[in-house]
């Protein structure tokens, strides 16, 4: 059992976006996570953000690792084609899948386990690569599927539900997809939704290597005292820089923002991200400040949220590779066989 | 007595890694080339870049033997490090080629052979003031020295020289007067030629001369892959490099300047897999290149793509494990771990190439099978046939071709209301269709998964779906075994009870085996077999003969292992000739090795008692 499709009837008066699809269509089967699971949010998040854009649910691809993180791209968009790979290696598929065709959005939903622990490798060279990509993390520190172990990103000195402690070093994959070269950077928490999903439709939209660490309470076995992946010490410690709007090409921006407070970001694409300033004086586009401001937040216990690094104008690993605008996948054998004429005098040079 | 032979004899060159002397020595073999007698030549190096000995070695065959031959007739021996094992490995009445600048004393040398001193660093010395032009010149000096003792058409030199520089005038200039300078050394200073000579001749035709790997390589290009993802490892880097100027050259679109193929080196194997994977699963035609320690590293995601249905297409260079092994050497040491690569029950095909005319044939095909049958495709090359010039047939393509891109669903076929089940077998065949991503928005689209899944694609762990799953991947593979390139069987021109299966790189030494065995009047019946599963006629080969030879390249019979496994045959009847010590396996091994056999056989049987 695990498969359940959702019933596919709905109220007629249910809002439809610039593609006439309702919320519905960018749903996928019920969700056989926890009750009360963040990563349940998240989904919800990706739906939303989905709706929003008026993105043609079947131009995305939706690929995950092994985990419980991995399983909901089952949840989201079920008119997508979807890859739940082997454990650690969403990466390296999803970048094969993109040099294929450079068309489609790609979404790569991972976990810490999956992320920061076994795929640590091809998290790190798929950033450095510039993959054009949504690269979220659904972050909780801690195994769900083999109940209840720390795992990479748990904060040195929390507690297990058992009661152990954890003595390592935690990795912060946000500090770390900065220091790789990640054009967009994020971290927000999956009890947030007005935070998380600008954020998603801004890196859906950003044409490069996108990164967001999604923290997202366990509430199997890692949402108690002593916890630094809670519910309660996430809200209690959260420390935004900004809040995001996100600005569609298509729309107007209909408010006028208070000048000194909120930053306009012109995407490549021609969308815009309003930037509502909390700190004041944090530079979205220098990676050295961000990186200077995470650690030292970090030091004094908070979790910074927000959009925390941004390049407007990215490179991706296409440009790098210099490949032709059409797909790889729609290219036959006229275009990529040369033919027997060049194959003779191949022969004749090899005499 | 001095050996005594015409175009049939083998030279071996001992040099210094990084010396410059491989381009010499390849000159040397385009040489007799262009002579019209057949070359085979060797590199042997150990697993360094520079300052340690390597070896070329040529062998000189009229006759056209491109098998390693063993025994070493000449020795051009400019490495001091080796010495002593250069000169004791020349055979009795065989020639020692030196740089006589210094002195050797008498202990140096053997009696049984004639010693040919050149004071080549003399020479150079004199003539160059550069140490780097001095150690370059050196080479090219004693190649002009050889063609003097050796009876070379020094006319083909000189013509492979400019054609090289092409219109590099002083270069070209500059290396005539090296040779010569070797040349008129032993044209005036020593007895001249020698016994082993190179005579004019016809023999080698319209052939064409080029290592495997880039002949691979090229039947990627031509086979429409259009992303290789790969990660650096010896014998198969060269493979992914050649793809990338065979890429360069014949792929950038003429007018935008843009490539039409992505080219990835991965942090690792599994990453080079991976990418694979994830192209071929959108659509693209993609593949790896790599060797036993990449095999292994991939295995978890090989079983992905097996049960997954998802084409791919694996190079594997073998080199001889197990671990590291020996980086620089050659064996047939993985068909077991590829056939079967991961955990779980699982096959995968794989095709034998015997030279780079089939590495081309195979290498495009292969891409056609790996759609058609939606699973990983192993191309099975070896360090001997990848790493080494070989004379072959030139390469073909027929421009009428169309890539057959398997059973994919369009969205036209959706919209005609197909019923698309992703693991549904609608043919018998085993095969179901599948959908590119991105190919409709409402209909089409399933999620691929490693986990267990109903024919709809959608998860279970229920035991039936399961079980009809794993049966449809058999009834797959018996499909696979008609589409694969079929074995090649040669009869003997006697009736014989005794037959010879062999594959891959084996082929040049076992086709002059089998001449040297009829001429002691062991007769066989030959079958080549060219890729995994095995066709029928494997079966019948051997049920037509009471012993058949499996003849390989490793230790533990691997081919042998796998047709006992896939055929149902009684083992006893399978005899092992195995060759694993890391040279490519030679006639003289062969013949020694199935003769030894067939005279134990030949012994008289013991009188049966009267009842």
């Amino acid at each position: 059992m695990t498969y359940l499709a959702k019933p596919k009837f709905h109220h007629p008066a249910l809002p439809k976006n610039a593609l006439g699809f309702t919320h519905r269509d960018y749903e996928g089967s019920v969700s056989t996570l926890c009750a009360g699971c963040g990563h349940d949010s998240i989904t919800a998040a990706v739906i939303e953000a989905c709706y929003e854009l008026s993105l043609p649910p079947h131009r995305i691809a939706k690929l995950s690792g092994i985990g419980c993180s991995s399983k909901t791209p089952t949840y989201f968009l079920g008119n997508s084609h979807g890859f739940n790979t082997v454990h650690g290696r969403m990466p390296s598929v999803l970048t094969g899948a993109n040099l294929a065709n450079r068309d489609l959005i790609y979404l790569g939903v991972s976990g810490d386990g999956d992320s920061a622990s076994i795929g640590f490798g091809q998290f790190a060279h798929a950033i450095r690569r510039g993959v054009n990509m949504v690269y979220i993390v659904e972050n909780n520190g801690v195994y769900g599927l083999t109940k209840g172990q720390f795992s990479a990103t748990a904060d040195r000195g929390s507690k297990s539900k058992r009661g152990l402690t954890n003595n390592d070093s935690s990795i912060d994959l946000v500090a770390v997809a900065m220091q790789l070269g990640a054009t967009f950077v994020a971290r927000s928490f999956s009890g947030d939704k007005g935070q998380l999903v600008p954020l998603i439709k801004a890196a859906i939209e950003h044409e490069g290597a996108a990164f967001l660490d999604v923290l997202s309470p366990c509430v199997a076995f890692n949402n108690h005292a002593g916890s630094t992946k809670s519910f309660d010490y996430v809200r209690e410690h959260n420390d935004a820089v900004n809040r995001l709007d996100f600005i569609s090409p298509r729309d107007a921006i209909k408010v006028d923002y208070e000048p000194g407070t909120t930053q306009i970001v012109e995407q490549h694409d021609g969308s815009r991200l309003a930037l509502h300033k909390l700190a004041p004086d944090y530079d979205v586009h220098s990676r050295i400040a961000a990186m200077n401001y995470l650690m030292e937040r970090q030091a004094a216990g908070e979790v910074v949220t927000g959009l925390l690094y941004v390049e407007p104008d990215p490179e991706d690993l296409h440009k790098h590779l210099n490949t032709v605008k059409a797909p790889l996948n729609t290219l036959e054998a006229k275009e990529l066989s040369p033919g027997s004429a060049a194959l003779e005098k191949i022969n004749a040079s090899l005499r | 007595m001095p050996l005594e032979s015409v175009n049939d004899f083998v030279v071996r060159f001992a040099n210094v890694n990084g010396s410059g002397s491989a381009s010499a020595n390849e000159l040397f073999a385009r040489s007799v080339l262009r002579m019209g007698v057949p070359v085979s030549p060797r590199n042997i190096f150990p697993s360094n870049i520079q300052g340690l000995p390597t070896w070329y070695e040529v062998r000189i065959t009229e006759d056209g033997h491109l098998g390693a031959r063993g025994g070493i007739d000449m020795m051009v021996a400019m490495n001091p490090q080796t010495w002593d094992k250069d000169v004791a490995s020349i055979e009795p009445g065989g020639y020692l080629f030196y740089d006589s600048t210094k002195p050797m004393p008498a202990s140096k040398f053997r009696d049984d052979i004639t010693v040919i001193g050149v004071p080549l660093t003399a020479i150079a010395n004199r003539e160059y003031t550069d140490p780097r032009q001095r150690q370059l010149f050196k080479n090219i000096i004693y190649l002009g020295a050889l063609s003097a003792l050796l009876d070379m058409d020094v006319k083909a030199i000189e013509q492979l020289i400019t054609e090289q520089f092409k219109s590099k005038e002083k270069l070209i200039q500059s290396n005539f007067h090296a040779l010569h300078l070797g040349r008129d050394y032993v044209t005036l200073n020593l007895e001249h030629p020698i016994g082993l000579r190179v005579r004019k001749s016809d023999k080698v035709g319209d052939r064409i001369f080029v290592e495997g790997n880039s002949a691979a390589a090229l039947g990627a290009v031509y086979g429409g892959a259009s992303v290789c993802a790969w990660y650096p490892i010896t014998p198969s880097s060269s493979l992914a490099d050649a793809f990338t100027s065979h890429c360069r050259r014949l792929r950038v679109d003429p007018e935008t300047k843009q490539n039409k193929f992505a080219i990835v080196q991965a942090e690792d194997e599994l990453a080079s897999i991976g990418m694979v994977i994830g192209a071929a699963w959108n659509g693209a035609r993609a593949f790896t290149a790599t060797s036993g320690p990449g095999i292994s590293l991939m295995t978890e995601f090989l079983g992905l793509a097996y049960f997954a249905e998802i084409p791919a297409v694996v190079f594997n260079v073998q080199r001889a494990g197990p671990s590291t092994g020996m980086p620089t050497r050659t064996q047939q040491c993985d068909l077991i771990s590829c056939a079967y690569a991961s955990h779980g029950d699982t096959k995968h095909p794989m095709l034998f190439p015997e030279d780079p005319t089939e590495a081309f044939e195979f290498g495009a095909q292969s891409f056609d099978l790996a759609d058609r049958l939606q699973t990983p495709v192993f191309v099975m090359l070896d360090l001997d046939i990848g790493m080494n010039h070989r004379l072959c047939k030139p390469f073909k393509w027929d421009d009428s071709k169309q890539y057959d891109r398997g059973k994919v669903m369009t969205a036209a076929d959706l919209d005609a209301g197909k019923d698309f089940g992703r693991y549904l077998d609608v043919d018998g065949d085993g095969i179901p269709f599948r959908t590119y991503p991105g190919t409709h928005p409402t209909k089409g689209s399933f999620f691929t998964r490693g986990t267990s899944r109903d024919r709809y694609a959608r998860y279970t762990e229920e035991g039936p779906p399961y079980v009809d799953n794993m049966q449809r991947l058999l009834r797959k593979f018996e499909t696979a075994k008609d589409l694969v390139p079929k074995p090649l069987r040669a009869n003997s021109d006697k009736a014989t009870r005794f037959g010879v299966i062999y594959f891959g790189s084996t082929a040049p030494a076992m086709d002059e085996a089998a001449g040297l065995l009829k001429a002691q009047g062991h007769h066989l019946d030959m079958l080549r077999v060219r890729a995994f599963p095995f066709h029928h006629s494997v079966d019948d080969f051997i049920s037509d003969h009471d012993f058949v030879f499996v003849v390989e390249q490793n230790r533990d019979a691997q081919l042998r292992s796998l047709i006992v496994n896939e055929c149902a045959i009684d083992p006893a009847r399978l005899v092992p000739v195995l060759h694993f010590d890391g040279t490519p396996i030679t006639a003289r091994f062969i013949a020694s090795a199935v003769s030894n056999r067939l005279d134990a056989l030949k012994v008289t049987p013991l009188r049966k008692e009267r009842a």
